[in-house]
């Protein structure tokens, strides 16, 4: 269905208004974490182990606590002890108890009058460590002899007989796995591997902790979700989670890293030490990249069964994926289930294993899991459609899911859209451009859940008939504009009317973060539901007004009207006319909703680009650059657009440069963004959009989230290009040039 | 009754059947009567699964309303970033 047909009966949805925040992110007014201050403020500076490894022998602060402006030193001894789960990890890594687990974890942390004493203190600390043998990579930390970093950790899950660093063990599948490769023509498997990789958000992370001895607080910080924030310090600490309040500031990115703590309860306990004086921490470029969230390293086997006509026949994943020191930060459970999301295949089997390794407590990164997984079976799905001279896109429709196909991780699909981006893509011009000498394209497929996850919303009617919209969702990527669209719309008022804001924990119910994809559908939903209460109340206000029933009144352009000749001639009331009156007419008018809203849309997308290597440097240019992704109806198209083309960089960034180069030593080698190279400007094309709309039937505007699908298939379609440019197929990321020219020079 | 599709991990606790058939209106009572006929699943339903009724992913609520005619899958614990 064409995109134009489908926002035929739109107002506001499917426009492209200016952004809320833009202004103040353009001016330098947007306060960022950093940005926070507070009368009586300390800065905070944290030692943090120069080990992989070690037990902590002593901590010797007395000539830190010496220094003058130095107000309180902490150590793990101030923290609760008994903690069990995650609410343990959490602390453990927060700050190290009698081993430091890897390069990087927090040991003490000094409060001072000003961040440069605070740094000066930091450094008078005296740490003695014995340095216990350590292991990095994925496939050595499970290996038989390796050091072993945590006993006891294995869940229920692990076959006796493992590695104690294999602390969790999936399998799932269906079908006949033997009489699918027996069907098939070409049996083809791989090894792929690829490097943890951060989330590269431009800002640090950052807060200001205030925490005095009867256990009250608060805290601005930067963040994806307060209330897990609240949660989790209130947990570390002992404390009562609503004695806590957390108000978020604005965002500087977070693409999954920002929906837990690392360092946030070290800000409080400095204050609660310190007699309650506020404690600001900023982390330096060096302290994000060393401790907080990466994702996984992966270590991945594919085998896929086809026929000569590129039927799937049957597949088979055995993944192993490090998360760091601490249990379940691995995304193993969530690259499982998207391997073969895309396909419709009747025999499928699926391993995985997490492992522990010493390395920083990994965190979520856009669509968990997804981008590995799809690097390894997209990768292979392409050396067999070369082998079989197939043309790629054509095997993927052949094979794709659709409604009603039972899903590789065992479900039957509902309306999904990979279909109709697929066809989108085909479609396309960018697939008949001319290609030069080493130059290539590749495409790949990808697929995210989705998620709806805990909503609470408030929306309140003004005395001029705007209108105020609470939500819990720390905008990361346009949902204020987004549900501003939706709120509009459905209240019949123009967009400039509404105002979204994102408030402190104090002012709703339990959210849940931006996370899964989710605030522009689960939010966005809330707050049209919130919008269509205020709207019976209005309508009721009215029907007081004009003496008649309120069933006899119906909503529409932003006025309360009569619902029929039968219901009486009365002029329409506004929305601004019920507003000014709403103090003599029965009080506030305001709408809330609650909910873990049901209806969540998958999301497929399809990515195709064009690299041209140079053999005499095995240096890759992205040439072009196409995404091409369902999102069910896209309500502020150049926000989805945003999303899109950030998933392909964050994407072009992994398979190209970025990776953890760890030493011999254990010690993370590129803790800086000159060394760790994200993509910048001049790395990249315009990546080019195409927005698919298969509406899903679970929203009133048939959202699906955006955020995360984009950088499940740029992995894969790097490499498949590179491998078309070059005839160098790697199979380990980064394709970093020297690994790509020497690929070049093996192949001559 | 209502019928639970299981990961193939969870089956041998199940005496090898890909799903199982318990009396429930609710997930919390599926999970309940799951456990009393299958012990050895507790330890992985208390750790957290999501449930996926007619193919939509779900955290597993307990109230969430479970009927005969639903497809129930439980698949593992999914985090989104």
């Amino acid at each position: 269905m064409p995109k134009d047909e489908l926002k035929a009966g739109f107002r506001l949805v499917g426009t492209r208004p200016n952004r809320p925040d833009g202004l103040d992110k353009v001016t330098g007014r947007a306060r960022y974490g950093a940005d926070i201050v507070a009368a009586n403020m300390l800065h905070a500076a944290v030692v943090r182990s120069p080990y992989a490894h070690a037990r902590i022998k002593s901590i010797d602060a007395s000539r830190a606590l010496a220094l003058e402006g130095v107000k309180a030193v902490i150590t793990r001894a101030d923290f609760p002890t008994g903690l069990t789960g995650e609410d343990w990890n959490l602390q453990e890594n927060t700050i190290a108890g009698d081993t430091a687990l890897y390069d990087g974890h927090a040991v003490v942390a000094v409060a001072a009058t000003s961040a440069l004493v605070a740094q000066d203190a930091a450094r008078l600390i005296e740490v003695e460590y014995e340095v216990l043998p350590h292991v990095t990579d994925v496939d050595a930390a499970m290996a038989p002899g390796a050091p072993v970093i945590r006993a006891g950790n294995a869940d229920h899950s692990v076959p006796e007989g493992m590695h104690p660093n294999v602390v969790r063990y999936i399998d799932f599948g269906h079908g006949d796995l033997e009489a699918g490769f027996a069907a098939a023509d070409l049996i083809r498997e791989g090894t792929y591997k690829t490097e943890a990789t951060h989330q590269g958000y431009i800002e640090p992370h950052a807060c200001l902790g205030q925490l005095g001895a009867d256990g009250r607080g608060e805290m601005w910080v930067c963040t994806q979700g307060h209330w897990y924030i609240r949660r989790m310090c209130a947990a570390v600490l002992g404390i009562e989670a609503a004695n806590l309040r957390v108000t978020p500031s604005e965002i500087g990115g977070g693409f999954g890293g920002k929906t837990t703590i690392f360092m946030e309860p070290l800000a409080l306990a400095l204050s609660r030490k310190a007699g309650g004086r506020p404690v600001k921490l900023v982390m330096s470029r060096a302290e994000v990249l060393r401790a907080t969230g990466p994702t996984a390293s992966a270590s991945m086997d594919v085998k896929i069964g086809m026929k000569k006509d590129g039927t799937i026949t049957a597949g088979q994943v055995n993944f192993r994926m490090q998360g760091g020191a601490f249990f379940g930060m691995s995304p193993i459970a969530e690259a499982l289930p998207c391997a073969f999301a895309c396909y419709d295949i009747p025999n499928l089997m699926h391993e995985g294993y997490e492992v522990l390794a010493n390395r920083p407590k990994a965190a979520a990164y856009r669509a968990p899991g997804s981008p590995m997984a799809a690097f390894a079976v997209e990768s292979l799905l392409d050396e067999m459609c070369r082998e079989l001279s197939l043309d790629p896109l054509q095997v993927r429709l052949k094979n794709a899911a659709k409604e009603g196909t039972k899903s590789s991780y065992g479900p039957t699909y509902n309306r999904i859209g990979l279909v109709e981006t697929l066809e989108a893509t085909i479609a396309h011009p960018n697939l008949s451009a001319p290609l030069g000498p080493n130059q290539g394209r590749g495409v790949a497929a990808g697929f995210w859940f989705n998620h709806g996850g805990e909503t609470s919303v408030s929306l309140q009617i003004g005395e001029d008939g705007t209108v105020g919209v609470s939500v819990g969702t720390p905008d990361i990527g346009g949902s204020r504009a987004s549900i501003a669209l939706m709120v509009a719309e459905t209240l019949g008022i123009e967009y400039e009317a509404v105002r979204v804001n994102v408030v402190e924990t104090g002012s709703l119910g339990v959210n849940e973060p931006t996370h899964g994809s989710r605030a522009t559908f689960a939010s966005g939903k809330a707050a049209v539901e919130a919008a269509e209460s205020a709207i019976k109340q209005m309508c009721a206000r009215a029907a007081a007004e004009w003496g008649i029933d309120p069933e006899a009144v119906e909503w529409a352009d932003g006025a309360a009207r009569p619902a029929g000749e039968n219901a009486g001639k009365f002029p329409p009331l506004t929305i601004g006319e019920i507003g000014a009156k709403m103090g003599g007419t029965g009080g506030p008018i305001s709408g809330h909703h609650e909910s873990v809203p049901g209806g969540v849309g998958a999301s497929f997308g399809v990515h195709v680009v064009d690299v041209e290597v140079d053999p005499e440097t095995g240096k890759s240019t992205v040439l072009r650059y196409l995404v091409v992704q369902d999102a069910g109806r896209a309500i502020h198209p150049a926000y989805v657009e945003g999303q899109y083309q950030g998933g392909a960089a964050q994407g072009i960034g992994w398979a190209l440069n970025e990776e953890y180069i760890y030493g011999a030593d254990g010690r993370l080698q590129n803790p800086m963004f000159l060394d760790y190279r994200i993509p910048v400007a001049s790395d990249l094309p315009m990546i080019d959009t195409v927005i698919v709309e298969v509406p899903n039937p679970g929203h009133p505007y048939g959202v699906r989230g955006v955020g995360e699908t984009g950088i499940a298939p740029p992995l894969a379609a790097v490499a498949n290009a590179v491998a078309a440019a070059s005839g160098a197929r790697l199979r380990t990321l980064p394709l970093s040039p020297p690994k790509v020219l020497a690929a070049i020079k093996a192949g001559q | 009754m209502i019928k639970v599709h299981l990961w193939s991990g969870l089956r041998r606790l199940a005496g090898g059947a890909e799903a199982v058939t318990v009396q429930a209106t609710t997930v919390g009572q599926m999970f309940d009567a799951m456990i009393a006929a299958h012990p050895g699943l507790e330890p992985f339903i208390k750790a957290g699964v999501s449930v996926v009724i007619d193919g939509e992913v779900t955290a597993g609520g307990r109230n969430l309303a479970v009927k005969p005619e639903n497809e129930i899958y439980l698949i593992q614990r999914v985090k989104g970033g």
